[in-house]
């Protein structure tokens, strides 16, 4: 049986809780919380009620047919998270905390974001459930995801642009965590991904695990069977945590995680930070990370807002060692090659970290049987990225 | 040790704890700094190792922790420091402050007996909680190194268990959030400090906030020592020119000098 983390937060040497005294006691009451609140069959009900009439839950699996085709190769499947209300996975987990935050008398959330989708699901659910709501954003990234900073600012949260550091997601996270650690008493800290320190790595992939929970339940209805691969990208991990979860006993079903290899991973403008890491501490957690002999992290790139963190969910780092899953990297040409042929084949346009497990899933289903399955997590859609786009293939096209 | 215990045995005032970042402005003016501290009366120097993401600091020091990180400064280099500061002939303990993965990456061992033989008496680490300190805690208890955990308002159940191992002094934070200046103290310090100060069997200092003489007045009967890190840092960045130039630094040194004994008196 996987049972992780322990009762410490480890996932074997990983996980754990290396934060500022001040949050330890916070970080026990959200335990606590995840323990007894999260299983309560009232709240199991709301939650599931809002996913269902608000989220649009169970998104669909779709056959990518035309896609195969072109391929030549494994069968491959979508699930579908890019339908979800606001657009991409972040949604499960941000109305799940909010739900919990409100159960645990908060008022107030506080998050970070990169590309802005987490910002953008927080900001709906603060909306939704009468929260106020703070969201850090690297100011790099309120320059490259503009229309998400206006759509935040629209459902009525504040947007702070962080300009410490490298102005993007590490620097915001930064920046939500001291927020949260002068403000403990009356808010959440509304974690968007499986990182930081424990219990948020075990909340998150419990909140998104629906997503491989539904999937693997479609693809049985659909084809009788599982999976020969899952594929995901992998920032912080949410999206491929949550698919992954759901097939990590069945141990026929390949599990591959899918890092921005940036401009090429013999370059320094890469974020493939379980392909080209070493441990250390970030965020509260001990995981792989991004970073120079001292220790300092460094900055990282990917054409992909969302992808470019130097860090990576402690789960993932010991799915990697122990051997359960492959973690691959794919640059950002691979990435935008992606986005064309889905939405030539599909008419799907995916999110650009989204495009990533999809460069891969066509690079492997081309080698694979034509009886073999590839299912692909689509963890968000790319209207957040047409400018992005247009501005790498504009004369391509 | 025992040097530590010394420091905060005064009995006219608690003892001075000030917070310098080391390398900032310059390698050669945190000597400086170091020995000014020393003549104006500081009994504790807190040394920083400048990291790329301090989670517990405020905007002055991480600025400053940036600016020392931009010109060069490594974990060698504050260890280099160290020795020269020895050498310049600083008497008083220095403890260092630095994040878990500064320590982790030149490994736990390593790290405290390169401390020691530089001339190092402590060290503290903000983000290592007590329950991920066991191998750190052996590894100093061996080097002879005093390990200063830290205790928050809000660590109510946890302080005993906390300050039992404490080694050196116990770091007890004043207010919720980052470093940085504040006016307001948490509402219930006295009685937080009281809880700190009854469980512990090391002197107890306080910091996070404290920058004015009436602050430092208003804790003196409850603590054995005082923590002023981001006040003096902002001070160092209102001079930096001035202290990174030899003609101009003896001027900025008296600033210093005249800072903490505001502080003080």
């Amino acid at each position: 049986m996987y049972r992780y983390p322990d009762e410490r937060g480890k996932f074997g040497r990983f996980g754990g809780r290396y934060v500022p005294e001040t949050l330890m006691q916070a970080l026990e009451e959200l335990d606590e919380a995840r323990r007894t609140i999260l299983p309560d069959p009232a709240f199991r009900r709301e939650l599931h009620e809002l996913l269902t009439t608000y989220v649009g839950r169970p998104t669909p699996l779709t056959y990518a047919e035309r896609l195969s085709e072109a391929v030549g190769g494994a069968r491959i499947f979508l699930k579908r998270e890019d339908l979800t209300h606001t657009g991409a996975h972040k949604i499960n987990n941000a109305l799940g905390q909010g739900l919990l935050a409100k159960r645990m008398g908060k008022r107030r959330l506080v998050a970070e974001t990169g590309a802005g989708q987490h910002g953008v699901a927080t900001a709906t659910v603060a909306a939704r459930l009468g929260l106020s709501c703070t969201v850090y954003m690297g100011e790099v990234d309120t320059r490259r995801q503009r229309l998400n900073v206006f759509r935040m600012r629209l459902l009525g949260a504040e947007v702070v642009p962080v300009t410490a550091g490298s102005r993007t997601l590490k620097d915001a996270v930064n920046e939500a965590i001291r927020d949260w650690v002068a403000h403990v008493d009356d808010t959440h800290y509304l974690l968007g991904s499986v990182v930081g320190p424990h219990p948020y790595p075990a909340l998150v992939r419990d909140l998104q695990r629906i997503i491989g929970d539904e999937a693997k339940a479609q693809l049985r209805e659909a084809t009788g069977r599982l999976p020969n691969v899952v594929v995901a990208c992998v920032g912080g991990g949410s999206n491929a945590m949550g698919i992954f979860t759901a097939f990590l006993e069945d141990d026929g079903v390949a599990l591959v995680g899918v890092e921005a290899a940036g401009k090429g991973l013999d370059t320094d403008a890469h974020a493939a930070t379980l392909t080209k890491g070493r441990p250390g501490v970030l965020h509260g957690m001990y995981t792989y990370l991004i970073q120079d002999d001292d220790g300092n992290v460094q900055e990282v790139h990917s054409i992909s807002a969302g992808l470019d963190y130097p860090g990576v969910g402690p789960e993932h780092a010991f799915l990697k060692e122990t051997g359960r899953a492959t973690y691959v990297a794919v640059t950002d040409a691979e990435a935008l090659e992606a986005v064309k042929l889905l939405a030539r084949t599909e008419g799907i346009l995916p999110a650009l970290e989204s495009a990533h497990a999809v460069a891969e899933a066509v690079r492997r289903a081309r080698e694979m049987d034509k009886d073999a399955i590839v299912l692909v997590c689509l963890s968000g859609r790319g209207d957040k990225d047409v400018e992005t786009i247009h501005h790498h293939l504009g004369g391509d096209l | 040790m025992a040097a530590l215990a010394q420091a905060f045995a005064r009995t006219d005032r608690p003892a001075f704890v000030p917070f310098l970042v080391a390398g900032y402005p310059t390698p050669e003016a945190t000597v400086e700094l170091a020995l000014a501290l020393e003549e104006a009366g500081a009994d504790v120097l807190e040394l920083g190792v400048p990291y790329s993401d301090p989670l517990a600091d405020g905007p002055v020091i991480q600025t400053a922790a940036a600016a020392a990180l931009a010109r060069g400064m490594t974990v060698a280099g504050v260890f280099e420091l160290l020795v020269q500061m020895r050498r310049a002939g600083l008497t008083l303990p220095v403890v260092l402050l630095a994040y878990a993965n500064t320590v982790l990456q030149k490994g736990e061992r390593a790290f405290v007996d390169r401390l020691r033989a530089s001339g190092g008496d402590g060290l503290i680490v903000p983000d290592l909680p007590h329950e991920e300190a066991g191998e750190l805690r052996a590894a100093a208890a061996a080097a002879e190194v005093a390990l200063v955990p830290l205790v928050a308002p809000t660590s109510r159940g946890r302080i005993a268990r906390i300050v039992t191992e404490a080694t050196g002094f116990v770091y007890a934070v004043s207010s919720l959030g980052v470093t940085g200046e504040r006016d307001a103290l948490h509402p219930d310090l006295r009685a937080f400090l009281a809880d700190v100060r009854a469980a512990s069997p090391v002197p107890v200092a306080v910091g996070f906030g404290l920058h004015r003489r009436e602050q430092v007045r208003a804790v003196a009967p409850f603590v054995d020592g005082v923590i002023v890190g981001s006040a003096l840092v902002r001070l160092v960045m209102e001079r930096e020119d001035d202290l990174a130039s030899p003609a101009r630094r003896g001027e900025a040194l008296a600033a210093v000098r005249r800072f903490v004994a505001n502080l003080l008196n």
